[in-house]
Parts: structure tokens; sequence; C-alpha cells
């Protein structure tokens, strides 16, 4: 993870779900991540999985990632290049989970000033969202030091396999 | 300050005096994944280097959202589950066997006091049984595997009260359904919600489950019920003599307090795509079924099966509507055999499924096409969750499920009562 993290907008709306996120059907059907990831959020944008470019963002409201507990969510996210996730407020297991796998998951009060398109530049370090379009910044909810550690090693796993332990 | 239950089992798992807000390493007492979640977390644990399980007798791995396997590519997962489970000594639930949180609560692991995690949203369902249970990821639980252990937010308690007797043909699901229209999706992010009051102190363990169950569609991190006589009473049945019987206390702080009476609660319905869009049934009356499903970790119990047959009992389902019925376990399958509910749902035009998670996650046994309707005593309507998203799910309870079957559209059960 970079301390900084530039990308254009994908703006969603409220209570994104997780099966709107990477539909039950295909996880419980597809394992290979490659072809799972071609389904996310297909329900919401058709093609996504195309139109998305490293880097990019998706900013969104309230309670994103609702619903189950499958982690394939933030990983479809991640495996597509989604530079971070920009939210309202999350539901709790999606929060842990893209922790866990290393996909950066930020809380903002300011969402609702931020566009589709927008160009922003994410500073999870030094906590903050500048958003490059329209010359504005925005603070943002601190990730608690422990968690930011298991990001910045780029997840759990990654985590423990370079420091030979758990983080707790 | 006094403490809720959610504190106080948090303090014993973590060996230390913790409320709200703070953020603890505690020790659990059971450890879940199923078919959809687990492959995920053995691969995790292997890239961790994971050498052994931290005690296999706590490891429960479940075959039950693809069960039987209906893809090639899901006899693989199964197999792994298979073989990690023999190679580790961990329990394995075969396909058949039931739904991974009803198999759980008949385990013997979950009791007041205890503390389990399972990769799974709805793991909320065991507070019913005064535990502190919350769903968590595959990567996490691939260290739970490791060391037992996990670190948790302690949460804020949300307390909600519930008085008043429930009408009749006004079930559980549909205080639990109410309770969701009113705090909606996110009104208890990141909390537990306990709830008490006389309608859940009369209520039998299954409803209680069906309560607990539900609580993360608010986005809660647990459901917690007090543990009473009847927990005590269903707990012996399975031969569990363990746990504390904790209750909050009088001057613990609560987040929020809700109080509601269900004298007259009606009927109620959850409306496509999210579970917080509740209605009372009467206000979508009329709408054409194409599917209605009976079962799901919410209401595939006993209690659920035998309101669904008493409704259905000498009566055939509406042509062109087919109704699907999945035990949530074999040993619930067995006594609905016993009392002759199986029998009632077959004559009545009913598919019987083996006991496991049936349709409600997409996978298998009653996809939706395009258009089609589905009624579900399930606990999620989201867009695409049982196959096309241009279909759309209703959840309801058993008897507007069974009721609704008769009709082909969406019923109140309580037009039965006039009959």
């Amino acid at each position: 993870m970079s301390a900084k993290i530039v990308g254009r907008v994908w703006r969603l709306g409220d209570n994104i779900n997780t099966d709107l996120i990477i539909a039950g059907k295909y996880k419980l059907s597809i394992t290979d991540i490659n072809e799972l990831s071609k389904h996310a959020m297909e329900a919401l944008i058709p093609n996504f999985a195309e139109k998305v470019k490293r880097g990019d963002l998706i900013v969104t409201g309230k309670n994103f990632g609702c619903g189950s507990s499958r982690e394939q969510a933030p990983l479809v996210l991640k495996y597509l290049g989604v530079g971070a996730v920009i939210a309202e407020s999350f539901a709790r297991i999606f929060y842990r989970n893209a922790i866990n796998i290393g996909l950066p998951v930020v809380e903002c009060k300011e969402v609702s000033r931020i566009m589709d398109g927008d160009m922003l530049e994410v500073n999870l370090m030094e906590g903050y969202i500048k958003n490059l379009t329209r010359s504005e910044i925005y603070s943002i909810k601190p990730i608690p030091p422990a968690l930011l550690e298991i990001l910045a090693e780029g997840g759990l796993v990654n985590y423990v396999r370079k420091h030979g332990r758990l983080p707790w | 300050m006094g403490k809720t239950i959610a504190e106080k089992i948090l303090s014993l798992a973590s060996g230390k005096d913790v409320c709200a807000g703070d953020i603890v390493v505690a020790r659990v007492n059971a450890a879940m994944a199923h078919d959809g979640t687990a492959l995920l977390a053995i691969e995790s644990f292997r890239e961790m280097n994971g050498q052994s399980l931290w005690d296999p007798s706590r490891v429960f791995l479940v075959i039950d959202h693809v069960a039987p396997s209906a893809t090639e590519s899901f006899s693989r997962v199964h197999k792994v589950m298979r073989e990690f489970a023999r190679m580790h000594g961990a329990n394995l639930y075969e396909a058949g066997s039931g739904i991974c949180h009803q198999l759980m609560v008949e385990s013997g692991l979950i009791y007041p006091s205890a503390l389990a995690v399972g990769a799974d949203s709805h793991t909320c369902t065991y507070g019913a049984l005064g535990a502190f249970a919350t769903g968590i990821g595959s990567t996490e639980m691939a260290a739970v595997f490791m060391s037992g252990k996990l670190w948790f937010k302690v949460p804020e308690t949300l307390k909600v009260e519930v008085d008043g007797a429930l009408p009749p043909m006004v079930l559980p699901k549909d205080v639990i359904l109410k309770i969701i229209g009113l705090v909606g999706a996110d009104g208890a992010t990141y909390k537990a919600v306990e709830f008490c009051g006389s309608t859940v102190k009369s209520m039998s363990v299954d409803g209680r489950l069906t309560l607990c169950n539900m609580a993360v569609e608010m986005g809660a991190k647990t459901g917690i019920i007090e543990t009473d006589e009847k927990t005590m009473n269903y707990l012996g049945g399975l031969g569990v003599k363990e746990g504390l019987r904790l209750r909050s206390d009088e001057d613990a702080d609560f987040s929020s307090k809700i109080f509601f009476d269900v004298s007259n609660l009606e009927p109620q319905v959850s409306c496509p795509h999210n579970v917080d869009n509740v209605r009372s049934v009467k206000e979508v009356e009329g709408v054409e079924v194409n599917q209605v499903f009976l079962g799901s970790c919410t209401n595939g119990r006993l209690e659920d099966l035998r309101v669904a047959a008493e409704i259905l009992k000498g009566k055939t389902i509406r042509r062109g509507v087919r109704m699907i019925v999945a035990p949530a376990s074999r040993s619930i399958y067995l006594q609905a055999l016993k009392e002759g509910l199986i029998e009632i749902f077959v004559e009545a035009g009913c598919i019987v499924c083996n006991p496991g998670c049936g349709p409600c996650a997409g996978a298998h046994q009653g996809i939706l096409a395009p258009g089609e309707v589905c009624l579900s005593t399930s606990n999620r309507n989201f867009k695409g969750r049982m196959g096309s998203p241009d279909a759309e799910i209703y959840l309801a309870s058993p008897a507007t499920a069974a009721v609704s079957a008769l009709e082909g559209r969406i019923t109140d059960p309580r037009v039965l009562l006039k009959r």
C-alpha cells in the first residue's frame, strides 16, 4: 500500500450489499478469482470489470458491504485494481475483510461533495482526501493503528508471512 | 457502572474488565466455516504457514450452501474441506447434515456466556442461547484456526424491549421484520442488539433464534437474549450443562432503547430489494408468486415447519406455484418425518429438499428466472440473491409463506381465522 492513492471516482449510493458486489450465484459456482471478478458489480454497473481501471476509487454512501461475510466481495474489487473504497460508513464484516485482504477502506463524512468521475488523492497516513477536480480537502476517520499496520503490509496473510506471527 | 451481557462475555473471554469501545483480544469457544467461506480460510491458513488447529474439537466445517454439490468446482471445494478436516481432526458436517448455524446450535459448544465466531454473517443467531456470536471473514477465520483468538471491538448495546401477546398468525418473524423496518439496515451497525420484554420471554427458543438470526440485517454484530429456564431446558435437551447465566445490569450503559408493543402487530413482509423495506402483508396482498421457500437459518426449524404444515394439511398448493421446503438440520428433518409434517408437504405438492441452505443463497435448488417472484422465509431479498437480478424476493413468516403458496399470491394468513 502506498501512502498516497490517486484515482478516478465511481460514485455509488447507500446500502450497496455484498450480493451487488459479487452475487451468491457466482460466489457459489466460481472459485477462480479471475473468472469471479468478471461479474463484480454487474447488477449495478454493466461490464464494470471491463470499465474499471487500476487505481480507480469507489465512493459510496452509508453501509457499504452490508449483507454476507463473503471475503470475495473485497477480493474482487482488489483484484480489479480498485485503489480504495471511500464510504460514509461500512458494514462491519466488509470493513474487517477489506483490511485483512489489504484493500484500503476509508470512512469520510463528506462523501456527498464527491461526484462521479472526480479525481481524488487519498492519504491514509496523514488522514485526508484531496479532491483534485474540485480543489477541496476532506477529513477522514483515522484507521486504528493496529489495523493500519495490517493494511500497510497488504493484508493479514502478508503480515504473518513477513513477521512470522499474528498481529494479536 | 453496570455492564451489558455483551460486555460481560467479552470481559470473560479476554480476561479483562472491558466496556463498549474497548478493543480486546479474546479466546473463542467455537469456530465455523461453510462451503461458501471455508476454501478461502483453508488457503489463507496454508499461506500463513498454519501447521495445526488450536483445538480441532472446536473447529467446524459445514457443507451446506451447495449441498450436495451442483457444480464440479464446488465438488472440489467440498473435497478440500473433507481433506483438511481429516488431516487436522476438525469436525466435518457432510452435505445433508443441515445448515451451519442450526448445527452449531445443536453441537453443544454454544451455551450461555460462550464466545463463538463463524465465517458467515448469520452467526449472530447463537445469541438466542445467551452466547456472544458474530460473523467474521475467511482470512481472519484462518487466524482463529491457528490461534483460537481474535480481536474484537466491544460493541455498544441497543436494547429492544418487545411486550404484549402476539396475535394469532403473527409470528417471531413478523416481530423481527417490524424491528428491522423501524431500525433500518444500518441502524445497529457494530452494536449488539439485546432483545427482551414479555414477548421474548414467552417465545420459544426456535422463535428467539429467528430474532437473533436477523440482527445482522440491521448491521448488528450480534443479537443476544438473556438466558432463562427456556434456554436451560433447551440446552438440557441437547445434553449441554456448561455456561454462565448472564444478564445485563440494571445500570448498564445501553446506547439506546426501543420499546414496542406487539398486541396489534400485523403480519409483515420485507419487499424487494432491501430487508428494511418492510410493510404489512395487507399492503402488498395480491402480488402473484412463482416460488415459495420455507426454510433457511431463519425459519427452517421444527416450529416453522409445524406452522406451515398446519396450514397446508389436506390442501394443495396453487397450480403454477412451486413450494420448496428445506429443514434446517437432519434432526429437525427426522422429527418432522415422525410428526407427519413431511407427508403433509409432499401431499400438498411441495418439493422437500435435503437439510441445507436450499435456494436461499442462489446456488441451487430453486434459482429464479427474470421476472419471477419468490416469497421466502429466509433473511435476504437483495437484488439477484436467489438467481436473476430481474427477479423479486419478498421475505415473510412461515404462515404467510404457506397461505401464499395455497393462493398463488401474497396473502395475509389471518384470512384463515375468518374461515
